[in-house]
């Protein structure tokens, strides 16, 4: 893949220098199949409903995604009621026309609630560890949603003479194999609307198809965008290439 | 003296105008009947790529400043809301973002051009040398550009290459101090940065504007390295290389958009989608890819001060390159020795760029050192001692008779000699 990737920069542009890439010990990631992969490639919107519904229920009791609003689910399919009924199901706090503190539930237009007013409280319920933010999280590791999936479903025991820290949960692909985030998913951890089986694969699947969507909810309209500018662009290449031709015709070499 | 114009445009405001000031006669001048070489490959279209590179990296910079907050606590989230909030905002910065890495492709191609066909050579040294101004300029830009988003890598990488002048001995580290407007890199940093980021861009603009008035003071080079002889030897740069500019345009623009649409992080770090966090060392500080030749000869010196003075020198040797190359012969397809050293130095440069993106370990360190080695005895040792020895093919009479000893001139071929421009 690697190789790959620095054959096609090469390629491409004449090769001059070469994607920032580096680690040394490369954790194999395997592919998964993802319903956004390709030029052509959509959100499976009944996954990333699904996906939202593990993280309402599991995630977010633990990490915030506060880039993200309630609106961003009409993306995945939600209609407004259903949204209007999602964000007024958190309380936002508000200094109220009194000064003094309030609530109010929460709109469309809020961002996704976070569970702890600030770093310190996450890290004080958290055994010292802060439970990362998922705004972005499928862009800010290698291998993306891959990366996300291998996590969710690579907490084992450790093997045999592995050193343990206390409050530590072994991972087989979490760097260095230690995190502080317990197994967050185990079969049958949540009931699917739809009915699917609520497999530890399935789950972790239907999040990292969730929250690809939320670190980059304008990619559909960006690939439908692409193709036409790419299309477009090929045409107005062959007619100014015609061109071209027709001009230099006279022209000896 | 002053005066009014004379001019030729018939359209009466074009005229008008004209009469007052000459701009529309200086662009009939300068981009119409510009006399230039015929035989231009398309290496040439580079130069043009590149200043609508620039054209795109200000129009796209100037939207995004709109939206941008420079401040540590708002800046990461601000770039996060461009990407949801604003119109079209993911096309900005990814446009943005991805145009820093397509300005280095093309203006890297363009130097490389310059170097296989020895368009540093008399008399474009003034021209060569303020390439090298462009090239340190955007370089600077790019930097400070990438600090912007507040991401891990921008936070640590201001911190690694700015710290790189505390190598300086006694004022080093009043120096950081002073760059940093601070102790640390903070939100001071930060300020200055996003000042400097919007400043220099029309630094470049007016450095590329005295780039392209040496360029038509002497005119193009091309492909045989050879002057101009007669009129024969050129077309007007209309229609026939702003046609020829604008295929090179468009496929440029697909190239472009291929990275923007389908693959828009492409070559961004995935560290830098991680709000800075001064506390928080990343497991591995890499710089953006177009800085990974330096960094790697940075890294291949074992003494701080001694490698920056290297990464400097680096640059400084293209700084002093035309009195370098002794050759008089400037295109390498005349240079049989020249040619496959060019080829040798294309190399090294791909092996430090890929020597950068590694941790210094191993074979990369000696892999490393031999490039940089080579790097510096190409320009400092061979390139001086290889004009001397170096016996370079017969050099055909001019562009129009590209062989020596070639079919007879064709009629006409012997008219008046090229206007002085
Ligand atoms: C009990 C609290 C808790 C729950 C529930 C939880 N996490 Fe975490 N998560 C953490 C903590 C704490 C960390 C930080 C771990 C560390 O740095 O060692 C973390 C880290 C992560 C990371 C980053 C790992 C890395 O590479 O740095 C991801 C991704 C993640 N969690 C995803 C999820 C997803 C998806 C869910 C829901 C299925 C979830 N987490 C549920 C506490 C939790
Ligand atoms: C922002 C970056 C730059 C822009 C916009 C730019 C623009 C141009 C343009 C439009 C031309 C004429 C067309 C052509 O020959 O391709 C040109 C020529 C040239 N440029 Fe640049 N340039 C840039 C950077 C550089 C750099 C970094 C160098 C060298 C270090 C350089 C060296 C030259 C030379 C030597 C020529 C004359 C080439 C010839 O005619 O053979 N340029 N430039």
């Amino acid at each position: 893949m690697r190789i790959l990737r620095f054959a096609a920069v090469a390629a491409l542009v004449g090769a001059f220098a070469l994607p920032a890439m580096a680690a040394d010990e490369v954790i194999e990631l395997p592919h998964q199949k993802w319903s956004f992969d390709g030029v052509f490639g959509t959100y499976d919107r009944a996954a990333a409903q699904r996906g939202f519904q593990v993280y309402k229920e599991v995630c977010s009791a633990c990490h915030s995604m506060k880039e993200g609003y309630y609106r961003d689910l009409k993306g995945i399919g939600l209609d407004e009621k259903q949204i209007a009924a999602i964000a007024a199901s958190v309380t936002i706090p508000i200094i109220g026309d009194d000064g003094q503190p309030a609530e109010r539930p929460g709109l469309p237009a809020d961002h996704f609630h976070s569970p702890f007013p600030n770093d310190n409280a996450a890290r004080a319920a958290n055994n010292g560890a802060l439970p990362p933010d998922l705004s972005v999280m499928e862009k800010a590791r290698v291998g993306g949603p891959d990366y996300i999936y291998a996590l969710l479903t690579g907490f084992a025991d450790p093997p045999a003479g592995f050193k343990m820290s206390d409050g530590m949960y072994y991972n087989k692909v979490f760097p260095g194999h230690q995190i502080k985030m317990p197994k967050p998913l185990s079969d049958g951890q949540v009931t699917y609307a739809d009915g699917t089986p609520a497999s530890t694969e399935q789950m972790a699947h239907d999040v990292a198809t969730f929250l690809t969507y939320v670190a980059n909810p304008e990619m559909e309209q960006r690939k439908r965008l692409g193709v036409k500018a790419i299309l477009f662009l090929v045409l107005l290449t062959g007619v100014t290439y015609a061109v071209k031709r027709k001009v230099w015709a006279n022209v000896h070499h | 003296m002053a005066g009014l114009h004379k001019s030729d445009f018939k359209n009466p405001v074009v005229n008008w105008i004209d009469t007052r000031l000459p701009v529309f006669t200086m662009m009939q001048k300068e981009y119409g009947v510009f006399p230039t070489p015929k035989n231009f490959n398309y290496f040439w279209n580079f130069g043009a790529l590149a200043m609508v590179n620039l054209m795109i990296m200000i129009a796209t910079g100037i939207f995004l400043a709109m939206n941008y907050t420079p401040h540590v606590t708002m800046a990461f989230d601000s770039v996060e809301r461009i990407m949801r909030d604003v119109n079209y905002g993911w096309m900005l910065r990814y446009a943005h973002a991805n145009g820093a890495s397509m300005f280095f492709i093309v203006t890297y191609i363009h130097i490389f051009r310059g170097l296989y066909y020895g368009s540093y050579k008399a008399p474009r040294e003034l021209l060569w040398m303020l390439g090298v101004v462009i090239l340190l300029l955007m370089m600077a830009t790019a930097f400070m550009g990438y600090v912007l988003p507040w991401g891990q890598m921008s936070y640590w990488g201001a911190t690694v290459i700015t710290n790189l002048f505390s190598a300086i001995p006694v004022v080093g580290d009043s120096i950081v101090t002073w760059l940093w407007g601070g102790f640390s890199v903070d939100n001071p940093t930060l300020n200055r940065f996003f000042s400097l980021h919007y400043l220099l861009p029309f630094v470049l603009v007016g450095v590329i504007f005295l780039h392209i008035a040496a360029l038509h003071i002497t005119g193009s080079n091309n492909p045989l390295g050879i002057d101009v002889k007669s009129e024969q030897d050129t077309l007007p740069f209309h229609p026939y290389y702003t046609i020829k500019d604008s295929v090179g345009i468009c496929v440029y623009l697909i190239v472009f958009a291929v990275l923007v649409f389908f693959a828009p992080n492409f070559f961004s770090a995935p560290d830098n989608y991680i709000q800075a966090n001064p506390l928080v060392t990343p497991a591995e500080i890499v710089p953006e890819w177009y800085f990974l030749p330096f960094y790697a000869i940075l890294r291949s010196v074992p003494n701080k001060l001694g490698g920056v003075s290297m990464m400097f020198g680096a640059i400084a040797v293209l700084f002093v390159l035309p009195w370098l190359d002794t050759s008089p012969v400037r295109s390498a397809k005349f240079r049989p020795i020249y040619r496959i050293l060019f080829w040798v130095l294309v190399v090294a440069v791909i092996a430090l760029g890929m020597v950068g993106a590694h941790r210094p370990e191993g074979a990369w360190v000696t892999i490393g050192r031999l490039a940089t080695l080579y790097y510096f005895l190409h320009f400092l040792v061979i390139l001086p001692v290889l004009g001397k020895l170096e016996r370079p093919l017969p050099l055909p009479e001019s562009i129009s008779r590209p062989v020596i000893g070639g079919g007879p001139l064709p009629a006409g071929a012997t008219a008046k000699p090229m206007e002085k421009v």
